[in-house]
């Protein structure tokens, strides 16, 4: 039996996974100013041009800071599992770029700590009623080996 | 310029309500300010009015009066108030009117804010994933603050212990249950490092303001209260800011309330170091540890020290929050800064009974913060 999977957007990461195309955060870089925006935006908001390029991000970074989510969030417009297990969120400074806020793929706070090594990973957050899991992008701490 | 003080103050008591509508709560305050100033409605020329869940607020003139008095709809999240109060001052200092309302008020149901991301120009995935929430926000900046800054985890139970302390000795507030910092430190963590009981709550209120020009203040009252500044500011590119999916790297850009606060002092010739009393925007224990440090009135870091020795407590040297702040008081978003200049209002005078600061209070600092990354400052004196 497979599980069907869907992204929770299009044009927010790479889909689907491939071995020839890694994993990555599509955000986009302004072709006057080169402001590197996250999701990718048409208009820049420091230049006010309205000229982007897409830019795939980097998939490994650091975290800058984090919190835990300990209570359902309201929904809508939360979608996730009515029975609610608690998750971090955090964000993570790739080098360069930019600073992108996401879901952590460790939920304890006592085993993050801000400026450890992150890389970019999916997880299914929630599962729709005909079972099709709903993936988003999340970071996981490097040294952490997840399939 | 003519300059626009302050006569008459008007709070309907923050808290819950049933089947109360929010138009009869602000009509009371209204009416409280009116009387307080020693004035009647048909006399108020114009003024401002905000609120979130009312949709036209303007409707109050029902209440109040057909005058056909100019009272226009103002907006701004939770720096909403004061917009309401610039608008009005703004319209005294310009001479378009001599005597002026600002008016706030709100009726929020139980629990968090929800609504969706598009409200913000956020893609719904933002909300759907479970980001789109201000409270992460405020973890995540006060747990980077705390790593660098070293302030503990006591020192934000010591806030929120001191804001229920205070509402406990104010008898319109919401959350008058003093709380031991070790009660506090006790409750559920909601968002690292933050618990339940460092949240200020929605909830239900009204708040008023009577405005006229200085030189016709001794018609109404012995003891004006001068607005000295208001400052409005929104976020710029790299600050670190509420409802952001990312933000650029580099040097991190100073919070809008750094540059609202700024702007405030400079307009109004007066220092941090004037400050003789503070209302901060207190939406968690942690908002009002960093806004001591953005608004002026400390240096990053020293509010471990300032808060250990009880610097901000009533008798202390810098008071911050003295009616509970939104802690004590829930935060109805359309008068929660109206609140804030009430209780300044009333220290100045000398009139804020078990609470008052001792000494003779000069000069008084409001500051307002939320989403989406904006910023109000408001600087009164005697």
């Amino acid at each position: 039996m497979t599980t069907t999977q869907k992204p929770v957007a299009e044009g927010l990461f790479t889909w689907p996974p491939d071995g020839s195309a890694p994993l990555r955060l599509i955000g986009s870089e302004c072709v006057a100013c080169a402001l590197v925006s996250f999701p990718a935006a048409q208009d820049c908001v420091r230049c006010a041009s309205a000229e982007s390029k897409e830019r795939l991000l980097a998939e490994r970074g650091t975290l800058w800071t984090y919190t835990t989510q300990n209570f359902r969030p309201p929904s809508p417009p939360y979608d996730g599992p009515e029975a609610f297990e608690p998750y971090a969120v955090g964000y993570i400074e790739l080098p360069g770029e930019l600073l992108v806020e996401a879901r952590l793929t460790e939920q304890d706070p006592e085993k993050l700590r801000i400026g450890q090594e992150m890389r970019l990973t999916l997880v299914p957050y929630t599962v729709q009623d005909d079972g099709t899991e709903v993936v988003t992008f999340a970071f996981a701490p490097a040294e952490e080996e997840t399939p | 310029m003519t300059e626009a003080v302050i006569i008459g103050v008007g709070l309907h008591p923050f808290g819950r309500f049933p089947g109360k509508p929010a138009l009869d709560m602000g009509a009371d305050a209204v009416r409280l300010a009116l009387a307080d100033a020693g004035v009647n409605w048909p006399q108020i020329q114009g003024g401002y009015i905000g609120s979130y869940e009312v949709a036209n607020p303007d409707a109050i003139v029902a209440r109040l009066g057909l005058t056909g008095v100019p009272l226009r709809g103002v907006f701004n999240g939770c720096a909403t108030a004061g917009t309401a109060v610039a608008l009005a001052a703004r319209s005294i200092e310009t001479g378009e009117h001599d005597l002026a309302i600002a008016i706030g008020l709100d009726k929020h149901p139980r629990g968090a804010f929800a609504a969706d991301p598009s409200v913000a120009g956020i893609p719904s995935w933002y909300g759907q994933t479970g980001l789109f929430l201000t409270t992460h926000f405020f973890g995540m900046k006060i747990n980077r603050y705390m790593h660098d800054h070293g302030i503990s985890h006591e020192t934000l139970a010591r806030v929120a212990a001191k804001n229920f302390g205070n509402a406990a000795r104010n008898e319109k507030a919401w959350r008058r249950t003093p709380l031991s910092v070790a009660e506090i430190l006790a409750s559920p963590v909601l968002n690292h490092p933050l618990r339940q009981y460092m949240y200020c709550g929605p909830d239900e209120g009204a708040a008023a303001l009577v405005l006229c020009r200085a030189d016709q203040a001794h018609k109404y009252t012995g003891k004006p209260v001068r607005i000295r500044s208001t400052a409005l500011r929104s976020r710029r590119l790299g600050a670190f800011e509420v409802q952001s999916p990312s933000f650029p790297v580099g040097e991190i850009v100073a919070s809008p309330t750094v540059d609202a606060s700024r702007e405030a002092y400079e307009r109004a010739g007066i220092g941090p170091e004037d400050v003789d009393v503070a209302q901060l925007q207190d939406t968690d224990a942690g908002s009002e540890v960093i806004h001591m440090a953005e608004n002026g009135l400390c240096k990053d870091g020293e509010q471990e020290r300032l808060i250990a020795e009880g610097a901000t407590e009533i008798g202390g040297r810098l008071p911050v929050n003295t009616d509970g702040g939104l802690l004590g008081n829930g935060e109805p978003i359309g008068a929660s800064g109206l609140r804030q200049i009430h209780e300044i209002v009333l220290q100045l005078r000398g009139t804020a009974k078990d609470r008052q600061i001792p000494g003779t209070p000069r000069v008084g600092y409001t500051h307002l913060y939320g989403a989406p990354g904006v910023s109000a400052v408001t600087i009164l004196s005697t």
